[in-house]
């Protein structure tokens, strides 16, 4: 199961330094956010009041214990869900003000979104998958074919273009969507448990990806709840009972 | 615009994928199609067959009765008019001739009578025997294929001289010459001088290929002038186009053959092969309500079943719209998406309904030729609107359900 330490050190021993690059222009900036459930009698405060400011070129994780909050937030800040109160400015824009079309067009230009169920479309082959948000940008097929090809090779999966999801392995799935997420060149990446569905060996060659995308300009957002995942960031967010119990680097 | 062409595929996929199902549920438009389809076909058949007639019996010739053709409601203001004499027609073509700028061209009278015909060895029944002059070969639409019509000199002789259709020469002559034969006419023989080119059936009141044209005189003698209704004139008119005028020049003509006083009410009726066309209106609006009930009724069934499986695509696909959704996609891409395959499910149907038509038109036309159907490219063209409205009516509340989806809770459903 293990490895030789030669061939991939384990993570917690992280033996290489790792660069920290200086952060950027402010990007996601929430103040006072909440977000509350009606459940008949019952109201939930799935987010309490949350503030808080991502630069470009951050590598933040986001932790907490189960139900804490952690993918309402995400959501909010992928802009796939609204705040019941609270501002949302994403690169300077106001969130809440949007209508359903900009938030798609925020959705497709400016956020890659790498789900814990890979969520890829289980009929299209990896290119065809990875293809889809540039199809919602407006771009022709030539320019598609080739960017989505590009961005597979990215992940290390140049050789896999014509597979279905089905005919690929559960980190190689994970790497489709990551493919997926980037290949519109977003502003950030988010991702919710990008390794929950993984054994622990592919969640390790997914967390090197993820740090190969940082060193090389990405910006990045990860929940989860395992400590040896968070501790690949550079900063981490610990939230509970939908308050930020603390923010500090990693 | 690429969407779009993302939607078309993604609904061929999602259609092949779904083989079965999206073949069952397009059987409701498929019948419904079939029934539109077949229905217009009919009613246009009747409508070209129609016009056809009309070409061969000549759409240039007027027809003086005593009675109308169409409306037999008020018979009484009928009844108790003189009777049309062959006569008539020939002081009718004298007031022709005298009048210049004449919108007529000839008038021929005819007798008309229901015959049995034979030979020595043949006989046909039921056929019809008109009585006319020489002149009647300027009305004739058929050609005169053997022989030849019969002579000024045969028709004021009133000799016992016959022209055949195609029919009776058939059925009289089976595979011999006919012209020069003699044929028996009411224990009278009659030698046939002609033979008709072949018209074929079709609708409208008959066809040459049963007929039998001999002279009016020799007519009259053997069989009497028929009076009520029986005798007729015929006026050839030199434009059709403008047979309003030649009508009114003709009654007035008429109105001086049978010395009419101003202000007294024809008594004589100028009819039209034209008039007969109407006379097929009740025909065609029963085909037409029994099919547009019966489209309305499959084409509602196929609508619901539509809506339906759009409803289950959209409830199966929940999580891929969520995923759509964060990747981008508007809610007029979604929209859009589920309208299309509703539609090409319909349309699918519509083909594949036109289809059925034309074999089923094929085969009528094979099997029953006198019954006329007939698919014009109009006809497709407004069944594939028709699947085409169908699809957007019944996909549009299971698509927009799909568009407004929040994309979070999409996402989230199991
Ligand atoms: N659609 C919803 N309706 C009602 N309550 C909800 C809904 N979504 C989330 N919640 C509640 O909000 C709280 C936060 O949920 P959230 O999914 O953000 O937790 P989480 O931190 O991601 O947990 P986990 O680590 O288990 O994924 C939970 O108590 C959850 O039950
Ligand atoms: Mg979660």
């Amino acid at each position: 199961m293990n490895p030789p330490p030669e061939a991939s050190p384990p993570p917690a021993a992280l033996p290489r330094p790792r660069p920290i690059r200086p952060p950027g222009p402010l990007v996601i900036a929430i103040d006072d956010v909440a977000k509350l459930y009606v459940m008949g009698e019952e109201t939930i405060h799935a987010l309490r009041s949350v503030s808080l400011r991502i630069h470009r070129n951050e590598y933040l994780a986001i932790m907490g214990p189960s139900g804490s909050g952690k993918s309402t937030l995400m959501n909010m800040l992928g802009c796939l869900d609204t705040p019941t109160s609270g501002r949302y400015e994403f690169n300077g824009r106001n969130v809440a003000a949007m209508d359903d079309d900009e938030l798609a067009a925020i959705r497709n230009r400016e956020i890659g979104f790498v789900f814990q169920t890979f969520n890829l479309l289980p009929r299209s082959n990896a290119l065809r998958n990875v293809e889809l948000p540039l199809i919602y940008a407006g771009l022709p097929p030539e320019e598609r074919r080739e960017r989505a090809r590009q961005a597979l090779a990215d992940v290390g999966l140049g050789n896999r273009l014509d597979h279905k999801p089905a005919e690929l392995s559960g980190g190689q799935r994970q790497r489709v969507a990551i493919a997926r997420a980037l290949v519109n060149r977003p502003s950030i990446l988010l991702a919710d448990e990008p390794t929950g569905n993984l054994d622990s060996q592919t969640g390790v060659e997914i967390m090197a990806l993820f740090e190969e995308l940082y060193e090389r300009g990405n910006t990045l957002i990860v929940v989860t709840h395992e400590e040896d995942v968070a501790r690949h960031a550079r900063r981490i967010v610990r939230l509970r009972d939908g308050l930020i119990a603390s923010d500090e680097p990693a | 615009m690429y969407e779009l062409t993302e939607a078309f595929r993604i609904a061929l996929a999602q259609i092949g994928a779904h083989k079965m199902r999206s073949a069952l549920t397009a059987l409701g438009v498929i019948i419904g199609i079939t029934a539109v389809t077949l229905m217009g076909a009919a009613i246009h058949g009747m409508d070209v067959s129609f016009e056809r007639s009309l070409d061969l019996l000549g759409n240039d010739v007027l027809y003086v009765n005593k009675w109308p053709w169409t409306n037999m409601v008020d018979w009484w203001n009928f009844v108790n008019r003189p009777p049309i004499l062959p006569e008539n027609a020939a002081r009718l073509n004298k007031i022709i001739a005298a009048t210049p700028h004449s919108l007529l061209e000839v008038s021929v009278p005819v007798c008309v009578y229901g015959v049995s015909v034979k030979t020595g060895t043949h006989q046909a029944s039921g056929v019809f025997l008109d009585g006319t002059t020489y002149a009647y070969a300027r009305l004739l639409t058929a050609d005169v294929v053997e022989g030849r019509f019969f002579t000024p000199e045969e028709s004021d002789g009133g000799r016992q001289v016959g022209v055949i259709g195609a029919d009776v020469a058939d059925t009289l002559f089976p595979g011999q010459p006919a012209v020069g034969q003699s044929m028996m006419l009411g224990g009278q023989p009659y030698r046939v001088v002609g033979v008709l080119s072949r018209q074929g059936p079709f609708l409208g009141r008959f066809s040459y290929d049963n007929q039998i044209f001999v002279t009016i005189a020799s007519a009259r003698k053997y069989f009497g002038t028929p009076r009520n209704g029986g005798t007729e004139v015929r006026v050839k008119v030199r434009d059709p186009a403008r047979m309003d005028d030649a009508v009114d020049e003709l009654i007035g003509a008429m109105r001086r053959v049978r010395g009419q006083l101003p202000g007294e009410r024809d008594n004589f009726t100028i009819n039209q092969q034209q008039a007969f066309k109407s006379q097929l209106d009740p025909v065609k609006r029963v085909i037409a309500l029994v099919g547009l009930f019966i489209t309305g009724l499959a084409l509602s069934v196929g609508a619901i079943g539509i809506m339906n499986i759009t409803f289950v695509s959209v409830k199966e696909r929940t999580r891929e719209i969520g995923t759509r959704k964060a990747l981008g996609a508007r809610r007029r891409t979604i929209l859009l998406q589920f309208l299309i395959e509703a539609v090409s499910i319909c349309v699918a149907g519509g083909l594949a309904g036109v289809a059925v038509t034309f074999g089923l038109s094929l085969f009528i036309a094979k099997s029953l030729p006198n019954l006329p159907v007939d698919l014009s490219f109009t006809l497709i063209a407004i069944s594939m609107l028709v699947s085409v409205v169908t699809g957007v009516l019944a996909g549009f509340a299971p698509a927009l359900g799909a568009s407004r989806l929040d994309p979070v809770d999409a996402l989230r459903y199991e």
